[in-house]
C-alpha cells in the first residue's frame, strides 16, 4: 500500500512539476507583475500597490469591454443552451437519419474560432447601402430589406453580432451533451409517466429538464469560461469595432501589453479575467468534488 | 578504427576552413510587416539586390501580416525579450525606435557605419534627428512617407467645378456641394482603429501649425489649448460627411470608394498612391490636408542592428545596401515612398513622388504620431483609443480631458 502510493506519486511528479511551474507559477508571476510599475519594454519591478487596478477601472475602454463581455456571456449562454436543448429534443424523436443531422450540428465545433470569425465577418459585412453584400444581399433579394442592418459595424449592435457566430459554433456541442443526457434517462421513468397519463410537455417539464440539471451546469461552466476569455473569434471577426463596441478584455489586454508596452496593466486584466472565471469554476469544482466524495 | 576517425576529422576540418574561405555564408533573417502589394515588392527588390551581391547567404524573409504592423510588433517583442532577436527588423524611426528599443539597451549603435558610408551628408537633418539618441545613430531609414495628404477623385472635382480645399472652411463648402450631388464627400475606414487617429493628427497640424503640433508631444503646447478644442470641433464636423459603413472598412477599402467614384476625398498617408497604381486608377489627385501648407508630416521605416544578432556581418552588409543609392531607389520605386537620401535620381520616379521629393527638401518636417515618430508607443496606443471612441461619441469636452490625462500619464506636464 505504502509502495503503491509512492509509485503513483512518482508517476505524477513530472506533470505536477510542469503544471506547477507553467500554470501556477506563472499565475503567481502575473499577479506579481500586476502590482509593479512595468510600463515599458524593459521590466521595472518597483511595487505600486493597487494603482494599476484603480487606473484600469477608471479606463473607459476597460469599462466598455467589461460590459461587452457580460452582455456577450449572457446572450451566448442563454441562446446556446436553448438552441442546443431544442435541437437535442428534436433529434430524440427517433428520426431516420439521426446520425447525419447529429454530425451536421456538431461539425461547427470542430472548426477553429479563427475560421468561424473570418467566415462570419464576410457573411455579416453590411457593404454599402447601394451595394449590399453577405446576409444583407440575401435579405435584399428576398424582398426583406427592412431586415438589413449594419451588424457588427453598427455601434448599437457590436458584440451582439459576434454572439451569432459564437452560438452557431457552440450550440451543436450543447446539443450533443443534452442528447447524451436524454438518452441516459432510464426508460422506466418515461413509461411510468405515460402510465400516469402525463402529457409530453409535462414529461419534459418534470422529468427531462430536472434530470438534465448536472448537464446544464456543466454546459454553463464550459461555455461560460470560453466566453469570458474569448479572444480569437473577436480578433478574426471584428477587432475592437466602432467605438470599442466589440471590444473584450482579452483584446484590450493584448493591445495594451504588446502595442502599448503596459505590461503591468495587461497583467491586471489577466488577473481580473482569472478571477471572473474562478467565480464560475470554483463553486462547480467544490460541488463536483463533494459529490465524488459522497460516492 | 582510430585511423578512420582521424581521417574523418581531417576532412571535416578541411571542409570547415574551406567554407570560411568562401565569401559571406550563413543566414540573414529580416523581420518586417511588409506582406502585401507594393511593400512586399519593394522588399523583394532589395532582397534580390542583396542576393546578387552575396549569393552565399540564405535570406529568411520573416513577415507577420496585419494591423499596420501591430501584430508583427507583438511577435517581435516576445522574441526580443526572450533573447531570440531577428538579425534585423523593421521599426518606425522616432520614438518607437528610441523609446522602445534604444533607451532599453536592445540595439547596437550604428554611428561608425554612418561615418563610413557618408550618410550624414546625404540624408536631411529632419530624418537624422529622429534616428539619433545620445548623439549616436541607431537605425538606417530606408524610406520616407508623408501622412498629411488629401486624395481626391479628379473627375468628380472637374465635373462639379470644384477645387481641392486649402482651408477647413473651403473643405466644408466643397463637402456640402458634393453632398448635394449625392456623392459621399469624405470617405474613411476605421476598422483597424488607427485610421481615425491618423486623420485627427493632420487636423491637429492644420490647427496648431508645425511648432504647436510638435509641442504637444514635448509639453510646450498644452492639450487643454483652445486650438485643440478647435481641432476636435473641426474633426467632429468632418465626421458628419463620411460614409456610413466606415467601421467595416480598412483604409484601402475606403480608397476603393474613390476609385469607383462614390466618394470624393480621403485623408491618408501616401502609401495610398501604391494602392491607386495597383488598381490602375489614374484619376486621383492630391493636395495637402487643409491648412497643412508647407508642413511635411513624416514617418520613416528603418532597420537597425539588435544586440546579439546571430549573423552580424550579414546584417551590416544589408544595412549598407539599405542606405545605398541603388538600394533606396530599388525599394522606393516599388513601395511608392520617397528615399531618405536626397541625392537619388528623381527622374526615375513617378509624378507624385517627384513632387513629394521637392517638398521634402523645402517643407518643415514634423514627426507623425500615429506612425511612431512623435511619441512613445504607450502614448500612441492610448491616444488612438481616445480618438477611436470620439468617432462614436463625438463629445469634445470629455475627449479633450481624456487627451490631457493621457499626456499627463505619459510624463508630460500640462
Amino acid at each position: 500500500m505504502q509502495k503503491d502510493k509512492l509509485y503513483s506519486f512518482l508517476f505524477l511528479l513530472p506533470s505536477i512539476i510542469l503544471i506547477g511551474i507553467f500554470v501556477y507559477g506563472f499565475i503567481v508571476w502575473t499577479g506579481f507583475i500586476s502590482f509593479t510599475n512595468w510600463n515599458d519594454i524593459f521590466p521595472d519591478f518597483s511595487l505600486v500597490g493597487f494603482r494599476n487596478y484603480i487606473e484600469l477601472f477608471q479606463n473607459l475602454r476597460f469599462q466598455i469591454s467589461m460590459k461587452n463581455t457580460l452582455v456577450f456571456t449572457f446572450l451566448f449562454l442563454i441562446s446556446s443552451l436553448i438552441i442546443g436543448f431544442l435541437l437535442a429534443v428534436l433529434l430524440d424523436q427517433k428520426i431516420r437519419v439521426e446520425n447525419i443531422f447529429r454530425n451536421i450540428y456538431l461539425f461547427p465545433m470542430a472548426i477553429s474560432f479563427i475560421v468561424t470569425g473570418v467566415v462570419w465577418r464576410w457573411i455579416l459585412n453590411p457593404g454599402t447601402s447601394g451595394n449590399p453584400i453577405g446576409l444583407n444581399l440575401i435579405f435584399d433579394k428576398l424582398g426583406l430589406s427592412f431586415l438589413k442592418s449594419g451588424w457588427y459595424t453598427d455601434p448599437k449592435i457590436g458584440i451582439k453580432a459576434v454572439v451569432i457566430a459564437a452560438v452557431w459554433q457552440m450550440s451543436g456541442y450543447v446539443m450533443a451533451m443534452y442528447l447524451a443526457g436524454i438518452r441516459g434517462i432510464p426508460s422506466e421513468l418515461f413509461e411510468a409517466a405515460q402510465v400516469d397519463g402525463a402529457s409530453t410537455w409535462k414529461v419534459y417539464r418534470y422529468i427531462v429538464v430536472p434530470l438534465l440539471r448536472p448537464i446544464t451546469l456543466g454546459a454553463i461552466i464550459i461555455l461560460g469560461h470560453i466566453s469570458l476569455k474569448i479572444f480569437d473569434l473577436v480578433v478574426a471577426m471584428t477587432g475592437s469595432g466602432a467605438g470599442f463596441s466589440c471590444d473584450v478584455p482579452a483584446l484590450f489586454m493584448y493591445d495594451t501589453t504588446f502595442r502599448g508596452n503596459h505590461f503591468a496593466q495587461g497583467a491586471c486584466i489577466a488577473i481580473i479575467l482569472l478571477l471572473l472565471v474562478g467565480v464560475l469554476i470554483i463553486p462547480y469544482l467544490t460541488y463536483s468534488l463533494r459529490s465524488e466524495v459522497k460516492r | 578504427m582510430k585511423r578512420r576517425i582521424l581521417a574523418l576529422s581531417l576532412v571535416l576540418v578541411l571542409l570547415l576552413t574551406m567554407s570560411s574561405l568562401a565569401q559571406q555564408k550563413g543566414k540573414l533573417e529580416i523581420f518586417s510587416w511588409w506582406t502585401a502589394g507594393g511593400e512586399a515588392e519593394g522588399l523583394q527588390a532589395l532582397l534580390d539586390l542583396y542576393q546578387k551581391k552575396y549569393p552565399g547567404v540564405e535570406v529568411i524573409n520573416a513577415t507577420v501580416a496585419g494591423g499596420a504592423g501591430a501584430n508583427a510588433k507583438a511577435v517581435l517583442k516576445t522574441r526580443m525579450l526572450g533573447g531570440d532577436p531577428p538579425d534585423t527588423f523593421q521599426v518606425h524611426a522616432g520614438h518607437e525606435l528610441i523609446d522602445t528599443w534604444v533607451k532599453t539597451g536592445f540595439m547596437e549603435s550604428l554611428t561608425s557605419l554612418y561615418k563610413q558610408e557618408g550618410w550624414e551628408k546625404v540624408m536631411p537633418k529632419g530624418i537624422l534627428d529622429i534616428v539619433t539618441y545620445n548623439k549616436e545613430y541607431w537605425s538606417v531609414p530606408v524610406n520616407i512617407h508623408r501622412a498629411n495628404v488629401l486624395w481626391y477623385n479628379k473627375k468628380i472635382f472637374a465635373e462639379n467645378n470644384l477645387k481641392p480645399p486649402k482651408t477647413f472652411d473651403e473643405f466644408f463648402k466643397v463637402a456640402d456641394a458634393l453632398k448635394a450631388k449625392g456623392i459621399t464627400p469624405f470617405v474613411i475606414g476605421t476598422k483597424e482603429g488607427w485610421e481615425a487617429a491618423h486623420i485627427f493628427e493632420t487636423v491637429l497640424i492644420g490647427k496648431l501649425g508645425s511648432e504647436g503640433y510638435k509641442g504637444l508631444w514635448t509639453g510646450k503646447t498644452k492639450w487643454a489649448d483652445p486650438k485643440v478644442t478647435d481641432a476636435l470641433e473641426t474633426f467632429k464636423k468632418m465626421l458628419t460627411y463620411v460614409n456610413s459603413d466606415h467601421p467595416a472598412r480598412t483604409w484601402d477599402e475606403a480608397c476603393s470608394l474613390i476609385v469607383d467614384g462614390t466618394g470624393a476625398m480621403t485623408i491618408m498617408g501616401d502609401w495610398a498612391v501604391g494602392y491607386f497604381y495597383a488598381k490602375e486608377f489614374k484619376d486621383f489627385g492630391w493636395a495637402l490636408v487643409p491648412e497643412n501648407t508647407g508642413i511635411f508630416d513624416a514617418l520613416s521605416d528603418s532597420f537597425g542592428l539588435p544586440k546579439g544578432a546571430k549573423n552580424r556581418t550579414n546584417v551590416i552588409n544589408f544595412l549598407k545596401l539599405l542606405g545605398s543609392k541603388e538600394g533606396q531607389e530599388a525599394f522606393n520605386l516599388k513601395k511608392g515612398s520617397i528615399p531618405a537620401r536626397t541625392d537619388v535620381d528623381k527622374s526615375k520616379f513617378p509624378e507624385y513622388q517627384r513632387s513629394c521629393m521637392n517638398d521634402w527638401l523645402k517643407d518643415k518636417i514634423v514627426p507623425s504620431v500615429m506612425h511612431g515618430a512623435a511619441a512613445s508607443e504607450g502614448w500612441v496606443t492610448e491616444y488612438k483609443d481616445v480618438i477611436s471612441l470620439f468617432i462614436v461619441r463625438p463629445d469634445v469636452k470629455t475627449t479633450q480631458k481624456a487627451l490631457v490625462n493621457v499626456a499627463i500619464k505619459n510624463g508630460v506636464k500640462q
